[in-house]
């Protein structure tokens, strides 16, 4: 189950995001890490220093892309040079499989830097799969999409939003990057069993899995990545790996970010659930 | 821009919330909540609680947004709202700290505010959010009065460094390559990471010690989480203003390092003229047509210029794009 068409057969462990701070650390202590995820709109640039460090990375190390602005649920169509640009870094990258966000965050060519959050509607999914289709197809790469942390929902919605993803990834024949921190943090702010989330996906449509530290509010709980990853969150890693089986782990940590160590660290705790998994009894 | 049409918030009430059962549907209701989310913040950092239209947001935003047992549909829609601007403010508060510096917090927080809600991003990358602030300030200049020839340098000398940072390079030519050409007939190319900057004001100097003061650290990468609204620490300790004094920039990369680098006013035309694609014998006759200078061995002078900038790698080969 683990290694399936979604993550392009691979069984990649647990990697770590590509992080500013970090880039003299890696590239001059060359830590062993599984493999690193970068946000490929960093690298979307025609030259320089990224460019440069994400060369020298690649000599040494497994690159995943993950991107944050193709806006699959976006009802324009996505943009064909956005498309070309990802191409070239998927060409450079030789990425096994790329992900995004299942969200919408461009209108008119105006953007919000943000992952808006859908209805859950059955035509807005259909639109959203039409979208990841035509990405799939131009990128020539799998894709797998990722549910996003939300604080709002609308009068609009039709299903669940794990019915939706769920549409979506059977009508787009994708994959799905399960982010259990995001399934944490909404179900706080729409009252909802994160376990239902986690039990009513498809699991074999699984490829890859984030975790992340969340902040809560007085009335909210907000998705920060600047935490270590919380206890309940943990437990929902847990129970995930049981109905995935071992998948490639990704920890998020985008904000008061640490040392290398502590992070890797952190994301090196996924280790215990998976051997749990796989030293219990049959 | 195209802009979407404000939907009214007293018409929406009377009509049955916002469905979404087709592709239009979607956008529409996208458009909305796009809308909502690009409007400036009070100034207590909240949404606005009147809609376009004079009635109430709150009204409007319960149209589309279903409030739970904690907030209403109208704190739903500020979360996006403010997280929006804390995120467009602060990248634009990283990336011009000579802007600010110039200004002061408060007026520098104004000018920006003003800027994105008329030219909200317009580009995937938070890279190119500063793309369009001289474009806006060469409209409305009254952001940056009294000072706004200070301003205008210094937003051209930040956006340079933007470019130099990470635009594409092509492969540079040596002075081997053109040995045998002929000056009259040659053209060369500039490479694109290379701006060259006719300025009023020595902001070159003037950055290096803002930059020293804060130790400022230049936004690189974009995230998708936010922090809180960039706002004023403490006092804010002056530098003194840059002087008045014609000065010729270019800013560059070399080894992926950015550099600016002051130009004599003769090199500065003759790049410029290579750039608007001049032959090498006539970027240098417009050169030395422009110099004020005497007493100099000009052949000596341009030999050294081009042999200094063929090794800084700024020449590629001239292409009419």
């Amino acid at each position: 189950m683990p290694a399936n068409s979604f993550n392009n057969f691979t069984e990649y462990g647990i990697g770590i995001g590509l992080r500013v701070p970090h880039y003299r650390h890696i590239l001059s202590q060359k830590p062993v890490v599984d493999w690193f995820e970068i946000i490929s709109e960093n690298f979307m640039v025609d030259g320089g220093r990224p460019l440069e460090v994400l060369d020298s990375i690649l000599e040494q190390y497994r690159v995943v892309q993950h991107g944050v602005a193709m806006y699959f649920g976006s009802a324009d169509r996505l943009s064909r040079e956005h498309l070309k640009k990802l191409k070239r870094l998927v060409k450079r990258t030789k990425t096994p499989w790329l992900s995004d966000h299942l969200c919408w965050g461009s209108v008119d060519g105006r953007y919000t830097h943000d992952l808006l959050p859908m209805p859950y509607t059955f035509a807005a999914a259909k639109a959203t799969a039409d979208n990841i289709r035509e990405a799939r197809d131009f990128l020539e790469v799998p894709i797998c999409v990722e549910n996003v942390s939300s604080y709002a929902e609308f009068h609009a919605s039709e299903m669940t939003e794990w019915e939706f993803l769920s549409e979506v990834v059977e009508r787009a024949d994708c994959g799905i990057l399960l982010d259990v921190n995001n399934i944490y943090v909404s179900s706080q702010n729409h009252n909802f069993d994160p376990y239902d989330y986690l039990n009513n996906v498809p699991p074999d449509r699984v490829g890859q899995i984030h975790i992340a530290g969340h902040s809560k509010f007085e009335k909210y709980i907000l998705d920060t990545h600047d935490h270590p990853v919380l206890d309940p969150v943990w437990k929902m890693y847990a129970h995930a790996v049981k109905l995935v089986g071992r998948t490639a782990t990704l920890l998020e940590w985008d904000d008061s970010i640490p040392t290398f160590d502590e992070v890797h660290n952190e994301a090196l705790k996924a280790n215990q659930f998976v051997e749990k998994l796989e030293n219990a009894p049959a | 821009m195209k802009r979407s049409k404000p939907i009214s918030s007293s018409k929406s009430l009377k009509t049955p919330r916002l469905d979404v059962r087709s592709r239009a549907e979607l956008k529409a209701l996208q458009s909305l909540m796009a809308t909502a989310v690009f409007r400036p913040l009070t100034a207590q950092d909240g949404m606005q609680p009147r809609w376009i239209d004079g009635g109430k947001t709150s009204d409007l935003a319960s149209t589309f947004i279903k409030p739970n047992d904690r907030l209403t549909s109208f704190d739903r829609l500020e979360i996006y709202n403010r997280v929006y601007w804390f995120r467009v403010l602060d990248c634009l508060y990283d990336d011009y700290p000579g802007l600010r510096a110039i200004l002061g917090e408060r007026k520098f927080m104004k000018l920006i505010t003003a800027y994105l809600a008329k030219y909200p991003s317009a580009s995937f990358t938070l890279r190119n959010l500063g793309s369009r602030l001289e474009t806006f300030l060469r409209d409305e200049p009254r952001w940056v009065a009294p000072r706004p020839e200070l301003a205008l340098d210094m937003i051209r000398f930040e956006w340079a460094q933007v470019v130099a940072f990470d635009d594409g390079a092509r492969p540079a030519i040596t002075p081997d390559d053109i040995l045998d050409a002929r000056p009259e007939k040659l053209r060369l190319g500039l490479q694109p990471y290379l701006s060259l900057l006719e300025l009023n004001y020595e902001v070159d100097e003037f950055l290096v010690a803002v930059k020293k003061s804060e130790s400022a650290v230049l936004r690189s990468e974009a995230s998708n989480t936010f922090e809180a609204m960039p706002h004023a620490s403490g006092p804010e300790k002056r530098i003194r203003l840059p002087k008045r004094k014609r000065i010729h920039l270019a800013v560059h990369r070399h080894d992926n390092m950015l550099y600016y680098k002051r130009l004599d006013p003769e090199g500065f035309v003759i790049l410029t003229a290579l750039r608007e694609g001049a032959s090498v014998e006539d970027a240098c006759l417009r050169g030395l047509s422009s110099t004020k200078r005497i007493g100099i061995d000009w052949s000596e002078e341009i030999k050294d210029y081009f042999n200094n900038w063929a090794s800084l790698g700024w020449f590629c080969r001239f292409s009419k794009k």
